[in-house]
């Protein structure tokens, strides 16, 4: 069982769910703005892989309508600490306008980006 | 040109009043015709940008300091000034985060998003204020 006492650390920014062996972490905040909110954000996302040890992940944007710079480098830092723990990342469902600001800041060639959930768990 | 809001506001260095200042400005941009989805959302993301660049950046969410903020919402033009009480910064000194040695670095991308959805965007000399304008999207 995975432990949850990082969803204790501020008040619970991504929903969790696991699909055939990958771990799905949905974003729950239409805007990811506010400075607390990403700080939590990341926090969340970091106990993912360095204390769950979760090796599969898939980080869903289905809902996100705003993010900012520094919730980009939160996704940056997450992409790094994967990368130590030698664990797989991919981002689905980001929304045009989103996408849009990946390509600008050329983040679109870090990151493996798919459309749909069910592409981004195939064969991850 | 219509003039839909004008104002002049100084506010603390907290996350809060940022935030609050940011959901004034987008209820009025919103409820305009005259700018698109599109140009709402660059207007809000470059806004967080620069207000949260004042506050945390410049300000360091000091209590002692605040932010000063003139803003014109017209049909066809939507202007701010954000000034806060920092030491300022160098644009020159700010590497390109797009380059291939600096893309992972989780930090300096603000600026960037500024100006790729703002039309304009200046910084005084001292780098302690920022002018943002946007001009509508043709439709």
């Amino acid at each position: 069982m995975y432990g949850k006492e990082h969803m204790s650390t501020g008040q619970r920014r991504l929903d969790i769910e696991e699909i055939g062996g990958v771990t799905v972490a949905r974003f729950v905040d239409k805007k990811i703005l506010d400075e607390t909110n990403i700080q939590n954000i990341g926090n969340q996302l970091f106990a993912l892989v360095d204390e769950d040890g979760r090796k599969k992940i898939v980080l869903d944007f289905s809902i996100v309508e705003y993010l900012s710079s520094a919730a980009l480098g939160k996704l940056i830092t997450m992409d790094k600490k994967v990368k130590t723990a030698k664990a797989k990342l991919r981002l689905c469902c980001i929304r045009p306008e989103i996408y849009e600001v990946f390509e600008i800041t050329r983040l679109n060639k870090i990151f493996d980006i798919k459309s749909t959930q069910d592409e981004a768990l195939d064969g991850i | 040109m219509a003039v839909h809001d004008q104002f002049e506001v100084v506010i603390p260095s907290s996350t809060e009043a940022g935030q609050e200042l940011l959901e004034r400005v987008m209820g009025r941009i919103e409820s305009l015709e005259s700018f698109s989805m599109k140009d709402a959302f660059g207007i809000r993301l470059a806004l967080d940008e620069a207000i949260v660049n004042a506050i945390k950046h410049g300000n360091g969410f000091s209590p002692d300091k605040t932010v000063r903020v003139n803003c014109t919402i017209a049909d066809d033009l939507f202007r701010i000034e954000i000034e806060d009480q920092g030491p300022g910064f160098c644009l020159e000194d700010v590497p390109d985060p797009t380059e291939e040695e600096n893309l992972e670095r989780p930090c300096g991308r603000g600026i960037m998003l500024m100006r790729s959805f703002m039309s304009k965007i200046e910084y005084n000399a001292t780098g302690n204020m920022v002018l943002l304008e946007k001009i509508p999207s043709a439709k």
